[in-house]
């Protein structure tokens, strides 16, 4: 089992209702996220390009937030999930300096806080909170094992991207262009 | 043209517009680390070739700081903690890949080592005071026997302890400032430094002074010679190493790191501790003070400039 998420960046139109769906679900403090939405202008007028992305926690095969976790609480999980313990983090923040998505913040109870990939919602078979509201279905959600999902398919069909793969993270968080 | 801007207002404000998670605290502890490093080396270094009696404050005087040092740098880091309760957490496990790990495994061990090694010279260094109860005594009699013994423990323990303050900003590939391997041996090289310069601070006899001011210019020689290889080495790499070294060079790091660091803080002081070797009479404070003034900013400026740095997607 290998669980991804693949954005359909010609789908997307930044809506921000993965943000919102997220901070609810996952009840995100006011003021902070673990989802965001980033809008990329590339070029000079007036040939430019617009890339709308739904960015989060990339859920790293080689995870460096996971390896530098000095006590642990930063663990990977069936499917390649990257979580935190809550009662095992001691806020040293290491984590955070060590991912190059700064995907991670600390959460004002002191802990370190991030996408889950919704473990919680996974475990009762459904789609992260995300996934599922959105309103384009620009998201997809599955299994990189299996050779038939959705995702898989997806990927061997389409031309795609992700981010900052120079850093050697083997992310799992991809972006169809 | 590139530009891009969080539509959805990734309202984080320790990570934009630059991340910034790691304070005053941190650049404070790699320096303290550093020194009580240093110390500790130079102590234990001299007590197992058996001249800790010609370097009386190598070993006795100057000691009394790396028990200082590391309790205020320990003070610091758990200060820095957003969720110091779990501290203990940090003991119920080990792991290797990660340099926190190992140093606060190191600090566990090193620190009572350094109380115990000023304890066992107590009646020198306190001979007016003595000890109210007679285990005491005992202990530290038998501490004073196996006063080598720690010393053989120390070296490698304070090594690591040094090695450590630059393995920790090194470990994070994400970012490229802090992403070279000679962050370790640089580090280390400037606690055994900024030890040696303490060292020199402290000691009276013209001995002493001679010896270490000959061992910090090797070891600024050194210093000198690993940044250079820093910044060639940077020079050589991707684009986010070059982006990287631009801020210490021509940056907004550029006054604090040539002029306070490698200007103020090693050649300066290089020079008066050459003149002085050479006989002319030279305030030994002077350059002491300049080591470790830039030692201080060498961690600041690495500790602030490294968290600027940044894959850019």
């Amino acid at each position: 089992m290998r669980y991804a998420m693949v954005i359909d960046t010609l789908k997307c139109v930044g809506c921000s209702d993965c943000v919102v769906a997220c901070q609810t679900e996952n009840d995100v403090p006011i003021g902070y996220c673990r989802d965001w939405i980033t809008e990329t202008v590339s070029g000079a007028y007036p040939s430019i390009e617009l890339e709308l992305k739904s960015e989060r926690c990339n859920h790293c095969e080689n995870a460096p937030c996971v390896r530098c976790c000095p006590t642990g609480a930063s663990h990977i999980v069936e499917g390649g999930i990257v979580l935190v313990t809550a009662n095992e983090c001691i806020g040293c923040g290491a984590c955070i300096e060590s991912c190059p998505y700064d995907a991670r913040y600390q959460h004002p109870d002191g802990y370190v806080d991030k996408c889950t990939f919704c473990h919680h919602r996974l475990e009762k078979g459904q789609l992260p909170a995300c996934v599922a509201v959105c309103p384009t279905k620009c998201m997809y959600f599955g299994d990189l094992d299996n050779p038939n999902s959705e995702v898989s398919r997806l990927l061997k069909n389409r031309k795609w991207k992700t981010l900052a793969p120079e850093a050697g993270t083997k992310p799992h968080v991809y972006y169809l262009i | 043209m590139q530009e891009e801007i969080f539509v959805s207002g990734r309202n984080i404000p320790n990570i934009d517009p630059s991340l910034e998670i790691w304070h005053w605290p941190i650049s404070l502890y790699l320096f303290l680390g550093g020194l009580a490093a240093g110390i500790l080396f130079f102590a234990s270094v001299v007590t197992i070739l058996g001249k800790d009696k010609d370097y009386p404050t190598t070993v006795k005087y100057a000691s009394l700081v790396p028990p200082i040092a590391l309790t205020l740098g320990l003070l610091a880091l758990v200060y820095d903690l957003t969720h110091p309760l779990y501290t203990w957490q940090l003991y119920t496990t080990i792991r290797l890949e990660s340099p926190m790990s190992w140093g606060a495994w190191v600090l566990l061990i090193t620190t009572p080592l350094s109380f115990l090694w000023v304890f066992s010279y107590y009646s020198e260094l306190f001979p007016k005071r003595e000890l109210k109860f007679k285990f005491l005594n005992t202990f530290e009699k038998f501490l004073k026997n196996n006063r080598k013994n720690m010393a053989y423990a120390l070296v490698p323990l304070s090594i690591i302890l040094g090695v450590y303050t630059g393995i920790l900003l090194s470990a994070f590939n994400a970012r490229p400032l802090w992403n070279n391997a000679i962050l370790g041996p640089l580090f280390l090289t400037s606690g055994l430094s900024t030890g040696a310069a303490t060292i020199i601070l402290l000691a009276k006899n013209t001995k002493e002074i001679q010896l270490f001011s000959r061992i910090d210019l090797a070891l600024i020689i050194i210093e000198l010679g690993l940044i250079v290889h820093m910044i060639m080495g940077m020079y050589a790499g991707s684009e986010v190493q070059l982006d990287a070294m631009n801020l210490l060079i021509g940056g907004e790091f550029t006054l604090m790191f040539f002029g306070f660091v490698v200007i103020l803080g090693l050649i300066v002081p290089g020079i008066l501790e050459a003149l002085e070797i050479k006989g002319f009479k030279v305030p030994v404070a002077i350059p002491a003070i300049l080591i470790l003034i830039g030692g201080l900013i060498f961690r600041f400026v690495m500790v602030e400039a490294g968290q600027i740095t940044r894959y850019l997607y």
